[in-house]
């Protein structure tokens, strides 16, 4: 079966999930899921194709969800629009506060990347025009798919809209993974030298790799302002939001287009039924409960789930080979 | 007015270089992002207030405890947690301290609550000096002259020891440390001890001027990665100077743009020293 195949069957899986169970808190997980499943795509985008750490992609998120929440919240325009718009703005930041950033290299490029994120973080805190601290709460419209509300209980409705932005997220992740560009990425990953020696533009493709990067995320931060009704600072362009989708794609495998589904599908679920189960004592049982697991996969399966299902699928065919050698 | 803003930021910076040094020793030794540096400081801090709760210890005096007990978090978590990471991709190792600082955290809060707590008993609190115009508290001074000297306790150690040159060969290149004959696995062990330690004495310091809850260490960590990554990764006098440069910045940015933006300068201040030094100030 190839990859293509493999994924289209998953996908299928995903989209039918939430009408066979009808609980609403199992479709709000399944929302998360698929949510984080696209940031994990996106980010890969620059983190596993490129290898250019990012831990500064809640900046993007939080600039989605505060450009789509402004946009209604200000102008009365429909969210579509803001998705885009953020999307748009998101892309050109990105340009802007990449360019000199992708000069470092490791580690240094990665702090960098922390560093700008705290510093959209501080200024969306006390941007007056926004609200500040205070955040936004998008007002109520007409019911329906134009304005992206929906009854609270109609989860439905929100999963199929965030289902088809990741499989668009999914589409241009595929387009660039198998494009001359994806190659490009993969080469400057491997040796930034042999790219320059072979005549590619890294930086052009690093920007544009960021780019494309942070116009996704921007537009899965704009469903997600759009989903929850009420945004602050706090919620959108905290470290946190960063790094928990560098945990799960890296949990998954990087720079594979099955690791952020699969690190999704283990993670958010994780969080969320440890805080269903636990978190009520408002104590923080179930963050130690996910603080300590996140470390125990780290240290038991170092390379990414996708890494302990191709070894499990190579010894299978290592396995078939040598049946008919012998018969 | 500025004078005192200068000296305060001075004083902080200080204290920013012993956090800072501890994590670029683990940093440049092992070449690993440890996510749970800010939360040694928070363990720290901790453990000087329950002695000094519990057993009436000031806690200048307990502070050998505190850097004795973080000195083992340090160990253990060499031993327990980046052992089993250490050959994985760079990012897995990050993965795990970061699961390390969520566990820490959080546990804290499950044990200690996440009320804010304070030492208010402390042969140094409530006093302080008058230099002209310049009004310097005496926590804060204590904690900065002990922070420098620690600073350079630990760079003579680094620099002029047996085990100190072990450690810096370890850094340059394992493998050929490992045929001199050095047990790169004790090494290892033992730089994450000496990068808790650091936390664990800065920490207690801190523990007389600063309020005491389980997210305390979270900013510390944070600027503690600014600092390593301006002065240089494994770079014990860049993290000093670094320190320094993120304290002023802080204090200066606090005072004449507002206290909402400090933390926005100190992070714009690396992003504009990068450019010019790609590798940090004292990088290579």
């Amino acid at each position: 079966m190839n990859k293509k195949k493999i994924l289209f069957i998953l996908l299928i899986v995903i989209a039918l999930l939430p009408l066979a169970i009808k609980s609403n808190n199992f479709r709000h997980i399944m929302i998360l899921f698929v949510l984080f499943a696209g940031l994990g795509e996106a980010w890969n985008i620059i983190t596993g194709y490129a290898g250019q750490t990012s831990f500064g992609h809640a900046a993007f998120f939080g600039i989605g969800a505060y450009t789509s929440a402004v946009f209604v919240w200000k102008f009365g325009i429909l969210p579509w629009y803001g998705l885009l718009a953020g999307g748009i703005i998101a892309l050109v930041v990105a340009s802007i506060v990449s360019y000199p950033a992708f000069k470092l290299s490791g580690h240094y490029f990665a702090i960098a990347t922390l560093a700008i994120g705290e510093i959209i973080l501080q200024v969306f805190v006390s941007w007056d025009y926004v609200a500040g601290a205070t955040g936004i709460m998008i007002p109520m419209k007409e019911r329906g798919l134009l304005n992206m509300q929906f009854h609270p209980r109609n989860k439905l409705a929100y999963f199929y809209i965030i289902f088809a932005l990741f499989v668009f997220v999914l589409i241009i992740t595929y387009l660039v993974e198998s494009s001359k560009m994806g190659f490009y990425l993969k080469t400057i990953r491997e040796s930034h030298e042999a790219a320059r020696a072979l005549g590619i533009n890294t930086t052009r493709y690093k920007l544009y790799a960021m780019g494309i990067s942070a116009f996704l995320t921007a537009i899965l931060g704009g469903f997600y302002a759009q989903y929850v009704m009420y945004i602050d600072p706090f919620m959108v362009f905290p470290l946190s939001i960063s790094m928990q989708i560098v945990l799960l794609t890296v949990l998954g495998g990087l720079g594979n287009i099955f690791g952020p589904i699969i690190g999704a599908a283990i993670l958010i679920p994780l969080s969320q039924y440890t805080r269903i189960i636990f978190g009520g004592t408002g104590m923080g049982l179930d963050l130690i409960i996910f603080g300590l697991l996140v470390v125990v996969i780290a240290c038991y399966q170092p390379h990414g789930l996708v890494g302990l299902i191709q070894n499990i699928r190579q010894k299978g065919v290592e396995e078939d080979e040598r049946t008919p050698a012998r018969g | 007015m500025v004078a005192q803003v200068i000296t305060s930021g001075l004083l902080m910076g200080f204290i920013y270089a012993l956090v800072a040094v501890g994590l670029t020793l683990t940093w440049g030794v092992l070449d690993i992002i440890n996510f749970a540096h800010g939360e040694y400081l928070m363990l720290s801090m901790y453990t000087a207030f329950w002695l000094y709760s519990l057993l009436h210890l000031d806690p200048l005096i307990s502070l050998p405890i505190a850097a004795f007990t973080l000195y083992i978090i340090g160990y253990l978590t060499y031993k327990l947690v980046v052992k089993k990471v250490i050959n994985a991709p760079a990012l897995v190792a990050l993965l795990a301290t970061f699961g390390l600082s969520l566990f820490f955290r959080n546990t804290a809060q499950f044990l200690f609550s996440p009320n804010s707590r304070f030492i208010n008993e402390s042969i140094v609190v409530d006093k302080k000096i008058e230099l002209g115009t310049i009004i310097i508290g005496m926590p804060k001074l204590v904690a900065s002259i002990g922070s420098i000297i620690m600073v350079f306790v630990i760079y003579y150690f680094i620099e002029k020891t047996r085990t100190g040159k072990a450690i810096k060969a370890t850094a340059q290149d394992k493998a050929t440390a490992q045929l001199m004959g050095i047990n790169t696995e004790k090494i290892y062990a033992l730089t994450f001890g000496i990068s808790g330690a650091a936390a664990g004495i800065a920490g207690a310091f801190m523990s007389t001027f600063y309020s005491i809850y389980p997210e305390s260490g979270l900013m510390y960590g944070l600027l503690a990665f600014v600092i390593v990554a301006l002065g240089g990764f494994g770079n014990i006098m860049g993290a000093l100077y670094g320190g320094l440069i993120i304290g002023l910045t802080e204090a200066l940015g606090g005072y004449f743009l507002g206290t909402q933006f400090k933390y926005a300068i100190v992070f714009l201040i690396y992003l504009i020293v990068i450019q010019f030094k790609p590798k940090g100030l004292f990088g290579w």
